[in-house]
């Protein structure tokens, strides 16, 4: 028995009838980091100790007959833009790689409590700016399906930790599409809960209106799983929901019958790679004869999401990021001849080129004179992308699409042309802008690569969701599949 | 010089005492040692979030109230966006085009009446740190950073530009610090940086409506420098206008050493701050029950007080102006009056000896050692001649130093009035027998030397024979 590569659900019934002790389950994830992480760099920093020290606890509660919850020593993966106290937290940026911050974010300290064995701290593009990992300062995080491949991004370490069996579950968090993407093209579960669903603070910022942190995992089950641990208002995060989450197994049901479904026929227009058409188009067919109705719809504002998008984010970001000036932490650029000269020399050391362009993008459309027509544009046009959604899901439960138009690209395919890399969120996007959950499951392959079925659904509808990806997942066998390496 | 109208608008800046910082719970008290006032949220580490202190929208609220502001149902914070070391995000949460209260007005004294200031608007906002220099800021070899007042609460009210001296400058600043510190959100203490204030000033012919060219002048750290640096600036504006020349608009500074504005900033090199909605803050609703229910908590306002005085205790103009301009001192006053009920002798006392001891030894009335009561008793101990009016006085200044009561004093030190005629007399007949000079003097009608007579006598007993009678036996012996 391979125990790296079970789901948590799986391992949680093995421990409880202690045929396996968490010890061995931790021990199993380090052999497994041991024998292929050179090949995946999926860790930035691993946290070995602390795993173990937890799975001892865990085990200890297991003797004592005491009853441990879902997550108890099960393995988990932090993306390392979560602050996590006392450990190194980076942000995959240079300018913090000294930072130890002395406090957790909210998500990693209801994991500890639920018992969880952090791995490690998984790689990024830098402060989640990015949709391969390459945008990394410090590595290039390789797909486990064929390491001559991004993992997509930003997540891409978190994603590809759980595809090659390096972790159980993972966090990730997903501005534009930086969940679903890897998750996508990893073949592994990813989901982007409703904003305010998950606590953002000690979530190192972003885009502070788009950000949203969500798990991924092997299965459906174990995605209710995680939620059940990470939702739920957050009085350090003013734009926490105040909701009471539900127990999200409770709509692990293996019927679509009757359930109305919609497929934007935008996301299924030129530019979506034929393969991934097709392997959409027998996704939209199962869920048709599993008893849903599925049909083409429209969300015509589809095409302004990006652009959208590349003005709210970079302007976010832009302040945001502004902290990052080498007079309190991280990074400080040596021989400078006074306090601006620091800041600058600081700022053009520290950060990576991507993360420069999209400040500068930023800064230009919150200026004096461009606001109207840029930042106050794209807010108005948020509106609409929202609307849109509004509209949709008068007539429909949930909407499906693909996550990408195209399967992972080889490395260093789009390096050198961001517009091409800004792409690979097209799908991806609306979601955010709108606030709504997305999720992308495995549903198929194309060119030996997975392929992820996006489902986006109403606010706080996550349940919806979980309900169609599980009828999915029992219907096929795609999430049984794991990459040779 | 009467050619010239000068035109002021005030940025005032109060610090507000809640107990702790305007986003997370670290506490606002002032002082202590560097950087110990501090936690994640409030050094901006990366991550965390700000989440709104409720108790800072109630003061907002209180004070805007205070100063006769319509209260906004829907107002958000925004962030402004430059780079300073003091600022640990390099934003300040702020608020820009959605304040909370705006329309406020406020009414000053001036030589042809009163006059009312009309009040654009009050936000709220958070503090920035500060830096300490060795040396000054251009020569100092390296600046440390203090980040205890990062995040500390702070409301910003804009006047109209109505005021046109430096004297109603000075006189908006006095009523604005007094009216707010009655409703108790701030102490207003410039001297420790809780009250702040920018200016921008103008000039434009008389008769002429639109504005002139402003500059905004900043570094103004009390009344002092208020009124002098905007004396100094329509001076200097009204030369370069009469020059030919033109005001440029421009951040100038208070050089309060060489007594100058010097410019800091031109327009052209202004900062763009690129304000944008905080998306870390939700919109800010504010339901009017809520601002009902604070007004109506609102205590009575200097200038309803000062009218009462006025009214109820007959005090002239003046004293009703100076006992009502802080709260404490007014309600000083009022216990005073409560126990000794001679509202125009109590105002007399605390507006002459108690206001010259406590300037003296730089101390807030809060501060007195001598209670309303023991005031009012000591007021009671000269009225039944117990003491002397002048004893009164030397009693009054024990009691400013120890704390203790008039009756005890005067035990003490054995300073009871002599009244007993039999007891002046003989000292009198003794004065006389002595100074054989002045008694030639007195009769020869040199008014003075009886002056010196009863000085005499004075000395003798120690100041404690009624000064009247001394008089009058002298009188009729010589």
């Amino acid at each position: 028995m391979q125990l790296f590569r079970l789901t948590a659900h799986e391992l949680h019934d093995l421990l409880i009838k202690k045929e396996i002790s968490a010890i061995e389950i931790t021990e199993a994830v380090f052999d497994r980091i041991a024998s292929v992480e050179e090949k995946v760099g999926a860790y930035l920093n691993r946290t070995r100790e602390r795993a173990l020290a937890q799975a001892r606890v865990v085990d200890g509660q297991i003797r004592k007959g005491e009853k441990i919850f879902p997550l108890s020593g099960i393995p988990i993966a932090i993306k390392d833009n979560m602050c996590t106290d006392g450990i190194t937290t980076t942000a995959g940026s240079k300018i913090l790689s000294n930072f130890i911050p002395p406090y957790s974010a909210t998500v990693v300290k209801k994991l500890d409590a639920a018992g969880a064995a952090m791995v490690g701290k998984t790689n990024l593009d830098e402060f989640a700016m990015g949709s391969s990992t390459e945008n990394s300062a410090f590595f290039t995080t390789r797909n486990p399906w064929d390491t001559g491949r991004v993992p997509g991004g930003s997540s891409g370490g978190s994603a590809a930790a759980v595809a090659a069996g390096e972790a159980v579950c993972a966090l990730g968090s997903d501005t534009g599409g930086s969940i679903r993407l890897p998750a996508s093209f990893c073949g592994v579960v990813g989901m982007k809960p409703t904003y305010g669903a998950v606590s953002r603070f000690g979530l190192i910022a972003y885009a502070s209106s788009l950000d949203q942190i969500g798990p991924f995992t092997r299965d459906v089950t174990d995605c209710a799983l995680m939620l059940n641990i990470i939702c739920g208002h957050d009085p350090l995060d003013s734009t926490s929901a105040n909701f009471k989450a539900p127990d999200y197994t409770g709509f692990l049901v293996n019927d679509v019958r009757g359930m109305r479904i919609g497929v934007p026929e935008e996301y299924m227009a030129e530019g979506i790679d034929p393969e991934v058409r097709d392997v959409i188009g027998k996704a939209m067919a199962l869920l048709q004869s599993l008893g849903a109705n599925v049909e083409y719809t429209t969300l015509p504002h589809t095409e302004y999401a990006l652009p959208t998008y590349y003005l709210i984010a970079p302007a976010e970001a832009s302040s945001n990021l502004a902290r990052y000036d080498g007079v309190r932490y991280g990074m400080r650029a040596e021989e400078a001849e006074d306090i601006i000269d620091m800041f600058m020399k600081t700022r053009s050391r520290g950060f990576g080129s991507e993360v420069k362009r999209r400040i500068m993008l930023g800064t230009y459309a919150l200026s004096a004179g461009y606001y109207d027509a840029y930042y106050l544009k794209a807010l108005k046009v948020r509106t609409l992308i929202k609307e849109d959604f509004d509209r949709a899901f008068e007539k429909y439960d949930l909407l499906i699409s693909p996550v990408s138009p195209t399967t992972a690209f080889r490395i260093g395919e789009k390096t050198d042309d961001p517009l091409q890399m800004y792409l690979s969120d097209v799908c991806t996007i609306s979601v955010n802008l709108a606030g709504i959950p997305g999720m992308s499951i495995p549903c198929g392959f194309a060119g030996g690569l997975p392929v992820g079925l996006q489902l986006m659904g109403r606010h706080f509808n996550e349940g919806a969701l979980l309900r169609v990806a599980y009828t999915f997942e029992q219907n096929t066998d795609y999430h049984k599949r794991f990459p040779e390496l | 010089m009467a050619r010239y109208e000068t035109v002021i608008g005030l940025e005032v800046h109060i610090e507000l005492k809640t107990r702790s910082k305007i986003f997370c719970d670290s506490t606002t008290e002032f002082g202590g040692d560097p950087n110990t006032h501090v936690c994640p949220v409030c050094l901006g580490l990366p991550g965390t979030l700000p989440v709104l202190n409720k108790k800072v929208v109630e003061y907002a609220i209180r004070a805007a109230l205070a100063l006769n502001c319509q209260i906004a149902g829907f107002s958000k914070f925004d962030r402004k966006n430059y780079y300073y070391p003091d600022m640990p995000k390099n934003y300040q949460i702020s608020q820009y085009d959605l304040p909370i209260a705006e329309f406020g007005y406020l009414d000053i004294d001036t030589d042809d009446g009163a006059k009312r200031i009309g009040i654009t608007r009050l936000h709220m906002e958070e503090d920035t740190g500060k830096l300490v220099h060795q040396g000054t800021i251009t020569t100092t070899p390296f600046s440390l950073v203090d980040y205890n007042r990062a995040g500390v609460p702070l409301i910003e009210i804009v006047s109209e530009p109505d005021l046109r001296s430096p004297e109603e400058a000075c006189a908006y600043m006095e009523k604005l610090k007094a009216i707010v510190q009655y409703t108790g959100v701030s102490d207003c203490k410039m001297e420790e940086g809780s009250l702040r204030c920018d200016a921008n000033i103008s000039m434009r012919p008389v008769g002429r409506s639109e504005l002139g060219t402003k500059a905004e002048i900043k570094n103004l750290n009390s009344f002092r420098s208020l009124q002098r640096a905007l004396s100094y600036e329509i001076e200097r504006q009204i030369e370069t206008l009469e020059e030919g020349g033109r005001i440029v608009q421009e951040t100038r500074t208070w050089d309060e050493g060489k007594g100058v504005t010097l410019s800091m900033r031109s327009k052209e090199h202004a900062h763009d701050y690129r304000y944008f909605p905080d998306p870390d803050l939700v919109p800010l609703v504010i339901e009017s029950e809520w601002v009902e229910d604070i007004r109506r908590s609102l205590p009575e306002l200097p200038d309803a007080r000062r009218e009462r005085y006025l009214k109820e205790y007959g005090l002239p103009g003046y004293d009703a102006a100076i006992l009502t301009n802080t709260k404490e001192l007014a309600d000083y006053f009022e216990d005073c009056v409560t126990c000794y009920p001679n509202p125009k002798a109590v105002s007399n006392w605390i507006m002459g000896d108690l206001a010259r001891l406590l300037n003296a030894n730089n101390l807030e009335i809060t501060e007195c050692r001598v209670k309303p009561q023991q005031l009012a008793s000591l007021l009671e101990l000269m009225d039944k001649g117990t003491i002397s009016g002048k004893i009164t006085k030397t009693v009054f200044e024990e009691m400013f130093t120890t704390g203790k009561d008039a009756n005890a004093i005067v035990k003490e030190k054995g300073l009871v009035q002599i009244s007993d005629e039999g007891a002046i007399s003989t000292v009198v007949d003794e004065v006389i027998a002595n100074n054989p000079k002045s008694v030639e003097d007195f009769r020869a009608g040199k008014e003075k030397a009886l002056g010196f007579l009863v000085g005499q006598v004075m000395k003798a007993t120690r100041g404690k024979a009624n000064p009247e009678l001394v008089n009058r036996l002298l009188k009729e012996k010589i």
